[in-house]
Parts: C-alpha cells; structure tokens; sequence
C-alpha cells in the first residue's frame, strides 16, 4: 500500500467535485442548527455516525471484493432521498473520471459501462481505492474524513466561520474517524445484507428542502 | 427471569373473497387477536399487550406471513414501552419482526408507538421479504422516552427486500448507546419523536411519486424501487402521528383513484 496514495486521494483538491457540496450544511445552517464551531462540532459528529458510518462501509467493501453492481443497489436501499441518490450518482460519475485518469484498471472500466450515468460515489471510491493500492481501512479513512470535512468547508462560507476554528473541529474529531474507519472496514467484511444502514432522518429531510431551494450556494 | 416468546400467525385467502387466518398463535406478551375489519376483503389481528414488555434481556418475535392473493390488516392496542426491568446488568431487549407478503398479497403493518422508557435497552429488527406484485404499508414510530424523561437506549433496523433485491435499509440508533452526535443538528435536533411509512406497491413501477415536503420536519421520498417513504422528526408523539396519518389518507386514496 502506498501511504502517499492515500493522500492524493483525500486531498480536497482531488478534482473530483467534491468541493460543490455542504453535505447538508447548507440548509443546517439556514435553520439556525449550525450557529457556531460547537453546533458545527455535533452536525459532523452525527453525519460522521450516520451517513459516514454507512458509506465508509459501502467503501471498504468494494477493495474485500464484493460485487459493486450489489453495493450500487444497497446503497440505493440506504439512501430514500432522490436528492442525495443523485447527488451520490452525480459524485460518482465525476469520481469515475478523474479515477480512470490516475489510476486506471480493469474493475473501473466495467462499472463505468455497467452505470454509464454514474454509481455511488462510496462505490466508485471503493474501486478507485483498489486500483491505487489501498487497503479497506485507508478506503473508509478516505470518505469518513470527506463526511465531515465538507460540511466544515461550507460552513467557513456560509457562517464565515473562522478557517482555523472549523479545521479545529474536524482535529478535534480525529480519534473517532479513526473508529469510525476501523469499524466499517470491519464490517465490510460481511455479507453485503448484513452492511452497516445507519441513517439520520434530518438529512434525508432536509437534502430534499434544499433541492427545491431555486437559489444556494453549494449543490448538496 | 427474562422471557422468550414467538407469535406466528399466517393468512390465506379464504376462497370467498376474503382471508383467513388458519395460523394465530399467541406467545407469552404478544397476544394475537382476530378483530372486526372496516374493510371486508382484508382480515386484521390486534396486537394486544398480555403484560408489560420488553424489559431488558427479553426476546420478542412476531412473524407474519400473508399468502399469496391474501389481505391483512395488523395494528395493536396500545403503545409498546421498552421497560429496564427488575436486572441492572441484562442485556438489550430484542424484539424481531419477520414478514412475508406473497404475490399479489397485501399487509398493512400498523402497530402503535414504540416508547424507549429511561434506563431501557431495546434492539428491533424488522425483516420485509415482499413479492414483486405485492403491497406493503408499514409504520414505524419511535419516541424517545415517557413524557419528560430521557430516552433509553433504542437500535431500529427496518429492512425490506422486493422480489429479492433490497428496496429499503435503514438503522436508527439513539441514546445513551448511540454514538455521539445523534441528538445533534444532522440527526434529530432535539425532536423527540421520529417515524416512518411506507408504502410499496407495484403500480409505483409505472406511475412514480415526486418527492415532495410534509411540513418542516418531513418528506416524502420515491425510493429507488416502486415504493415511498415519508420520513418524519416531530417534537412529540401526537404531532409525529398527525403527519404520518394525514400521508397514509392521502396515499390511500392516490392507490385507489
């Protein structure tokens, strides 16, 4: 495994889209339920145990060899928003391409004809994780910190909130991404029925409040 | 001393128009009985509460399985309350839900709330196997503790499967077991009751839903198969149950014009 890898992946200037989406900030945000660096605190914390948990294992099943065309489906039972399928599709697809230019394989190549308008982006992440070497854990590592770093970015925009208090939270929640990886690649070791669907009825609520909003500033 | 019990009861369409029930097998707190239906083709069973339960370390089962062609109605007769129980150290309560619904079969699947009193530890588990023409209508409500008192620990996992594919996958964890954060701005907000319906039929394949809000606190959703969910957070029971039945007429009705 290559550890530098790991880092050209994660990095929020991997062109993979990512940076157009508050993962569900924006509307937290707009109610009033993220005010401040604390409030922002619990908002990652909870998308971190939730949606987060869910994906990061959706991520590390795709490198222990699950058949990706079954997670793209059980990720689909994970996610009753159309908004968030489409925004994970959406995600997907820009994923896929940046992922068959830098580290280019077999597995990528048959899912983007299988899903030719874009997977889920855990899945495709999952995959791309594989073709560049990474282990399961690094793969959940990968999204567990994009759960909760994009929120913290779109807030610094929306609230002003100061960079460097916002990038304290996300230091602050080091430890439990550590748990939270460690745990979902664990569990990405069962059968795909058996994954992990840990979910948070206010982001599902609110990611489709925020679609029909006819102005915003980021698209998720 | 904790208590096993396992509730079975099978329907069958009764070769006059309307269903019968040559299974109904009461266990231990889950009492099965045969009700007056409002709507003749369909038969219903009340669940009706023999004794306080769960308490921490019991195991509850029901399952229900509705033959094909078959129609069945099934509410309870009062709200469940996860109780801690007379042990400190018990493990969580399980109560497990298992059901079937055949081709061109329908179960609605309409219990009360579940409370989660302080100090109790409750896992629940719903398993959903639906044929592809049938129709399931199922609701859920959690309400996190009696009135003014902390929740108890409470895992939920509602899972439905259509024609052997998944439709739906959903876990709910609050309390103090939950991981923090599940009482934060992206999961509950301070709302104290949280429900679902679902509705799954097979003329969604044709004629999909939009989404669309129910209020501030709830949305109805097309899923990816022919089936809605309406997903709703509410500051108490009473509130939570206005939004769902107000959804469910209005489904009702959508089905039948």
């Amino acid at each position: 495994m290559s550890r530098a890898a790991l880092l050209v992946l994660a990095d929020g200037r991997f062109p993979a889209g990512g940076h157009a989406h508050s993962g569900g900030a924006e509307p937290a945000v707009a109610e009033g339920r993220i005010r401040d660096a604390d409030s922002l605190a619990a908002f990652c914390r909870g998308r971190l145990h939730t949606a987060g948990f869910t994906a990061a294992a959706l991520v590390a099943a795709a490198p222990h060899g699950l058949d990706p065309l079954a997670l793209d489906e059980a990720a689909d039972a994970r996610t009753p928003s159309p908004a968030l399928r489409a925004t994970a599709r959406k995600l997907g697809r820009q994923m896929m391409r940046a992922a068959r230019a830098t580290w280019p394989g077999p597995d990528l190549d048959a899912l983007a004809r299988a899903r030719p308008r874009g997977a889920h982006q855990p899945v495709v992440l999952g995959l791309t994780a594989r073709s560049a070497g990474l282990g399961p854990e690094d793969a959940a590592h990968c999204v567990a910190y994009e759960t909760v770093s994009g929120p913290a970015t779109a807030v610094v925009r929306l609230l002003s909130l100061d960079p460097f208090h916002a990038t304290a939270v996300l230091a602050r929640l080091a430890p439990e991404l550590d748990r939270v990886a460690e745990q979902a690649a664990e569990a990405a070791r069962q059968q795909i029925d058996a994954l992990p669907a840990a979910s948070a009825p206010l982001l599902d609520i609110t990611a489709e409040a925020h679609a029909a909003w006819p102005v915003r500033l980021f698209a998720s | 001393m904790s208590v096993h019990a396992r509730a079975r009861l099978r329907a069958e369409p009764d070769g006059r128009g309307s269903t019968a029930l040559p299974v109904l097998e009461s266990a231990g707190p889950l009492a099965l009985r045969r009700t007056r239906s409002p709507r003749p083709p369909y038969a219903r069973v009340t669940v009706v509460g023999a004794m306080s339960a769960p308490l921490n370390g019991d195991r509850l089962a029901i399952e229900a399985e509705v033959a094909a062609g078959a129609r069945l109605t099934v509410d309870a007769a009062a709200a469940t309350v996860a109780l801690p129980g007379p042990r400190p150290d018990a493990d969580p309560s399980t109560y497990t839900v298992n059901l079937t619904v055949g081709e061109g079969a329908a179960l609605h699947w309409l219990p009360e709330q579940l409370v989660s009193a302080h100090g109790s530890r409750l896992h629940q588990t719903t398993r959903v196997q639906l044929a592809a023409t049938a129709r399931l209508l199922l609701r859920e409500e959690q309400i996190l503790g009696r009135h003014g008192e902390p929740t108890g620990a409470l895992t939920t996992r509602l899972t439905v499967h259509r024609a052997g594919r998944p439709l739906l996958d959903q876990q709910l964890t609050y309390g103090p077991d939950a991981p923090a954060g599940w009482d934060g701005p992206a999961v509950l907000a301070g709302h104290r009751a949280v429900g679902q319906l679902l509705l799954a039929d097979p003329s969604f394949e044709d004629a999909p839903l939009p989404a669309r809000l129910l209020g501030p606190t709830a949305a109805l959703t097309p899923l990816a198969g022919p089936a809605v969910l309406v997903t709703a957070v509410a500051a108490d029971a009473r509130l939570l149950r206005g939004i769902l039945d107000d959804a469910m007429r209005e489904l009702l009705d959508g089905l039948k014009a």
